[in-house]
């Protein structure tokens, strides 16, 4: 065993121990604890522990990769995760506060009186919650598969059974105090490689600030135009230069917005603090621990690419001595490769790699390659090829006898899991990224069991099924249902579909076409009825599955897509991620035209509504 | 026009600005106008660009505390605080 792994296990381990004695300590007592936490969370440790739960492997180990690669253009992703908390603060936490139950369905239901609206909301949930977990399953076996070295299988069972102890056990009120733990290690596991990268180039060890300063070994460029003209330089775009279309940008970035504060499992939180008032500030400090991390991302992209490309090409462009040989590339790369998220392919035939933008000829070259390995059509890919190569001979890049880009694979995703081994840091650090991946998986795995958990015994059983159940019987039933989640979440995690990476559009356009549009209505549009409320729902929900759908194939099997999945085909340029914002917009104007044809909500449900606008008279928590 | 409606007014009168700067400072600042306000700089960030990845999400986290600030005034002046 080496250092390295040795200190991985220690610090992972230790980890886990703090987790599990939290769960011991705090575990649930009756179903007021195991859903909401019997609502005595202090605000500031909520906002804490929304954080962790808000902030999944995708924010910890892709979200950087994705800025590193798309630049500017990743904006969205940083501006629709953040900014869905003030629509969430201003538009929904309050109220439902206020209104004082448990879970999401159960308010649509009650506020629409109609079972069906509160069925429609369970299924939105599950789906969004469940294929939310998957990704989270994921992520747990491959960082302890490249962290500690056992088989990716070991590792999720692993996972599942940390996960079973402290979320069945403990309920929301363990969730949440191990969710504060994860919390710590997670925000400390992120910066402190940043800090220190920060440091190593541009002398300044605060990240936001080090993106926007010199660099410590240029004659005083800045980092950032620096950047700019490497990248340009090797063929490729602008770092800080817009690539997509803007109308796309701006759906996109609306409808990581809206389904931000349409996610039940981040709904949820807010029904755990003692007070309305408190869940106006819980919103807020639950983003100032997610934008440490958020504003964190884009330096860690945007060093890791500089750090990246400098690695490869350390001299001019174009001069043979200015590209990194084979045989002297650094041990992180051969670790990477062995991964197989990392390749290389010396098409020249020079002994040096060669990384830059070959205007798609790499890409058509693969294309070329699984067409005649699985039978395609060979004589259009080899056109491709053709016409590709012409274009390269023209470019200046061929005149320095370069083929083609000899990096053929770069998996975003290693960008913030190598940062540390790349920037040489000690391993004490190395071991603290490990720790912190699977702390932000974990905690956001647990909070989305819960509330897929309590829509099944409280909403499904409970609510309609079986009413007469006492406390103690639907605490069990709770507890099974948990358990049976993270059985059915652990066996898709480790047989995932093959939509696995697409599936996160689909959370999101679920939570932005339906769930978000019926809650917002239901708090500021007294005159909405239950007809208006379930046709908005429905044709949010219908139109957004059937964009996505139409694009990525029926059930997510390609080969039933109606159209290539290509800027060139999409409705107006816009990306099936994109879609939950115009799903929304949709709902809104199918709910008010069919509202306004018919009859009004009864007396009891406008003063539901008038009661849920003021604070005066909030409740601890109920139980019907 | 009874108490509880003059608050529920005035809590959408806030609620309607603190939207208005939002969408001002991402879809606006971050996205429509980015090729813009990228002429200027900002050290050595360009000015759109440091608004869609910085700028934005400072002003997402003030304008939430600003809000509850304001709330917590109102449910005052209105008295219909919790017990």
């Amino acid at each position: 065993m080496t250092d390295l792994m040795i200190t991985t296990y220690i610090v992972v381990g230790a980890t886990f121990a703090l987790y599990l004695y939290i769960a011991l300590v705090t575990r649930a007592k009756n179903t007021g604890e195991f859903y909401v936490a019997g609502k005595g969370i202090h605000p500031v440790l909520n906002g804490m522990a929304t954080g962790a739960d808000w902030m999944s492997a995708a924010s910890f180990i892709s979200m950087a990769g994705m800025l590193a690669m798309g630049g500017y253009d990743a904006s969205a992703y940083l501006m629709g995760w953040t900014g869905g908390y003030c629509l969430l603060a201003m538009l929904l936490a309050p109220y439902l506060r206020k209104y004082g139950k448990f879970t999401v369905p159960e308010f649509i239901g009650d506020r629409f009186y109609s079972q069906t609206a509160r069925l429609v909301a369970i299924v939105c949930l599950i789906i969004a919650s469940l294929t939310y977990v998957i990704g989270q399953m994921k992520g747990i076996g491959v960082a302890f598969s490249r962290f500690m070295e056992i088989p990716f299988e070991t590792g999720l069972f692993i996972g599942m059974g940390i996960v079973f102890v402290y979320a069945v056990l403990g309920g929301m009120k363990g969730v949440t105090y191990t969710q504060i733990a994860q919390y710590v290690v997670l925000i400390f596991a992120y910066t402190v490689p940043a800090v220190f990268i920060s440091l190593q180039l541009t002398g300044n060890p605060i990240p936001q600030l080090g993106l926007g300063s010199t660099l410590s070994s240029g004659d005083g460029i800045y980092l950032l135009d620096k950047l700019d003209k490497i990248v340009v330089d090797l063929g490729f775009n602008a770092y800080t230069a817009q690539k997509g279309s803007t109308l796309n940008i701006f759906l996109l970035t609306m409808s990581l917005m809206i389904g931000t504060a349409g996610l039940p499992h981040v709904i949820t939180r807010f029904f755990t603090v003692p007070k309305v008032k408190d869940a106006r500030s819980s919103a807020g400090w639950a983003l100032v621990f997610i934008a440490i991390l958020y504003t964190t991302a884009p330096s860690v992209g945007a060093m890791a690419r500089l750090n990246l490309t400098n690695t490869i090409q350390t001299g001019e462009v174009g001069s043979p001595e200015g590209n990194l040989s084979f045989d002297a590339r650094p041990q992180w790369m051969h670790n990477w490769e062995k991964t197989g998220l990392l390749g290389f392919d010396d098409k020249n035939g020079d002994g040096k790699i060669q990384y830059y933008s070959d205007n798609g000829l790499s890409a058509a070259e693969a294309d070329l390659a699984t067409a005649r390995k699985e039978g395609g059509n060979v004589a259009a890919a080899q056109a491709k090829v053709d016409e590709a190569s012409a274009k390269h001979a023209e470019s200046k890049f061929a005149s320095f006898g370069w083929k083609g880009n000899e990096v053929t694979k770069v998996d975003n995703d290693i960008m913030v899991l190598a940062n540390p081994e790349i920037a040489k840091l000690p391993n004490w650090v190395i071991a603290l990224v490990a720790a912190g991946g699977i702390a932000a998986a974990l905690s956001t795995a647990a909070g989305l069991l819960l509330a897929i958990s309590s829509s099944i015994s409280h909403d499904l059983l409970k609510g309609m099924i079986a009413k007469g159940i006492n406390d103690k019987t639907e605490l069990l039933a709770g507890r099974i249902a948990m358990a049976f989640a993270i059985i059915v979440a652990g066996y898709l995690g480790l047989n995932p579909p093959g939509f696995a990476a697409q599936v996160v559009a689909l959370a999101f356009g679920l939570a932005a076409s339906s769930i978000f549009p019926a809650i917002m209505m239901g708090i500021f549009v007294k005159r909405m009825n239950s007809a208006g409320a379930i046709c908005g729902m429905l044709a949010g929900l219908g139109s957004t599955l059937l964009y996505i759908f139409w694009y990525k194939g029926f059930m997510f099997i390609p080969s039933t897509a109606m159209a290539p999945d290509n800027a060139a085909n999409w409705l107006l340029g816009i990306s099936p991620g994109s879609f939950g914002a115009v799903g929304a917009l949709l709902n809104f104007v199918v709910a008010f035209t069919v509202s306004s044809f018919t009859k009004a909500p009864p007396e009891h449900i406008q003063h539901l509504v008038e009661d849920i606008r003021v604070p005066m008279g909030a409740g601890a928590a109920q139980n019907h | 026009m009874n108490n509880a409606q003059k608050y529920w007014q005035a809590n959408i009168r806030l609620v309607i600005g603190c939207l208005l700067v939002w969408f001002f400072v991402s879809f606006g600042c971050g996205i429509l106008f980015v090729n813009q306000l990228n002429a200027f700089h900002l050290g050595g960030y360009q000015l759109g660009f440091w608004f869609a990845q910085q700028g934005s999400i400072y002003i997402f986290v003030a304008l939430i505390f600003f809000y509850a600030w304001r709330m917590n005034q109102l449910d005052r002046k209105f008295n219909v605080e919790e017990a």
